[in-house]
């Protein structure tokens, strides 16, 4: 049956498509590079943000092709690598009860007081 | 008894699986993009791990016959040109791989289903590049038709397809305009330059018309597709978006389209244009126009021959590891 839910663990991407399971020899697909996700800081003073993946057999060339392939344009003044296996994600199913505690609380936002008109710069 | 309550079981199964498709498609009708942790349905998966690789393949191949003319660029500054168009196409099939693999396909299945022929791409690559002429008809129409497609899949329900698009149009535009300004230079030009533009445009010209796929009326994924907001146009659509653009944008080359049919509908506020020939559009997606074999086996044998550098950078890569590891103990 076509119910069955796909586990995401890490990011974007499937559990058994990050390359950790490489060296297996279950079929001769199972020998790629390890899985990168990338993350580019486009100018000074801006956070890095999520641009793609790539494949590379370490670091450095995961950095090397995270130049070559996100930021031929002088899209980034900083990279950031990091192996798809370790990034841990939340679950959509759960975001219900994961995000409710935020859901009653509208007395965090500004706009929950009511002020004098004469109350400026607030 | 057991019956009873597996008949019971059954429908409580489907009627969620219904929730979760509606669910799914308020979603989409609502322009809320779907990103990969999602729950959609196995077929929408498919159409996209189906489509995006192509497009990856389709990225992948047409370096090939671009490729063909970096070594014999008729100058410095034409060389570097065609050196980063190349580069850029190369970078193009990489995002488009990495938001297939979101979906759960492998980069290694989906290059073994380009290798093997199983996969396809797009037939305009299929066809030889014969002068340096058709580097500018390849920018500017192949380009061009590929613009229009991938700028309506900027706003493609798929978050990863979509978001790889904006980053592929941004860069799209300049292949577009080098390629037109290549073939304004040989407008004007010596005698045998024009010629050589015009008959490159002869040449691309119909092909880059079959790119945007069957007609409408026999178009089978069409529809699922639209509904899904995979697409946002039809064919004929993008087609007639594409004729219109070329057949004004022509005219600054002084050169003609091979079409005697090519003519303004004041009624219609388009271009009326000629049929295709689709025996030669299906012939070649069924793998016999001019270059189909030629394409695969130059793909296969750089996939072969770099073996062995994918090989040594893992076993480099290990090795280092290794060392790191014995440091520390």
């Amino acid at each position: 049956m076509s119910f069955k839910q796909q586990k995401y663990f890490y990011g974007d991407i499937p559990e058994d498509n990050t390359g950790e399971n490489m060296s297996s020899p279950k079929t001769e697909t199972k020998n790629e590079w390890p899985l990168w996700e990338v993350f580019v800081r486009s100018k000074q003073g801006l956070d890095h943000k999520h641009v793609g993946s790539l494949h590379a057999t370490d670091a450095a060339m995961a950095m090397e092709n995270a130049r070559d392939v996100y930021t031929r344009r002088q899209e980034g003044v900083s990279i950031w690598v990091v192996e798809s296996k370790h990034i841990h994600a939340s679950n959509p199913e759960e975001a219900e009860s994961f995000y409710e505690p935020a859901a009653d609380k509208i007395y965090r936002h500004p706009g929950f007081y009511q002020l004098p008109d004469e109350v400026n710069h607030m | 008894m057991l019956v009873f309550t597996l008949i019971l079981l059954f429908k409580r199964q489907t009627m969620v699986i219904q929730d979760f498709e509606r669910i799914f498609q308020e979603k989409i009708d609502n322009e809320i993009k779907i990103e990969p942790k999602d729950w959609m349905p196995e077929a929408y998966r498919k159409t996209n791990i189906r489509q995006i690789s192509q497009h990856a393949h389709s990225e992948v191949v047409g370096m090939l016959p671009e490729g063909n003319w970096i070594s014999r660029a008729p100058s410095l500054k034409r060389k570097a040109i065609l050196i980063a168009k190349v580069q850029d196409e190369a970078g193009h099939g990489l995002y488009l791989y990495s938001s297939a693999e979101t979906l759960g396909t492998s980069r290694d299945e989906m290059i073994n289903d380009l290798h093997s022929g199983k996969a396809k791409y797009s037939s305009i690559f299929n066809y030889p590049s014969l002068s340096w002429a058709d580097m500018g008809a390849i920018g500017w129409l192949v380009d061009g038709a590929a613009i229009l497609n991938q700028v309506m899949l900027c706003r493609t329900s798929y978050g990863p397809y979509a978001r790889a698009m904006v980053r592929i149009c941004k860069e799209e535009s300049f292949h577009q305009r080098q390629g037109f300004e290549t073939l304004l230079v040989l407008s004007k030009g010596t005698k045998e330059q024009k010629d050589m533009c015009q008959d490159a445009i002869n040449r691309w010209w119909w092909p880059s018309l079959m790119m945007f796929g069957p007609k409408d009326s026999e178009s089978t994924n069409s529809d699922q597709s639209m509904k899904w907001k995979i697409k946002r146009k039809t064919n004929d659509e993008l087609r007639q978006q594409f004729v219109d653009m070329i057949a004004e944008q022509i005219k600054l080359l002084g050169m003609r389209l091979p079409d005697n049919k090519l003519q303004w509908n004041e009624e219609r506020k388009h271009y009326d244009f000629g049929e295709i020939n689709w025996d030669e559009f299906w012939n070649v997606v069924k793998g016999n126009g001019p270059c189909n074999k030629q394409r695969l086996a130059a793909r296969n044998k750089a996939h072969e021959e770099g073996s062995w550098v994918r090989k040594a950078a893992k076993v480099y890569a290990d090795k280092k590891l290794k060392h790191k590891k014995e440091k520390i103990a």
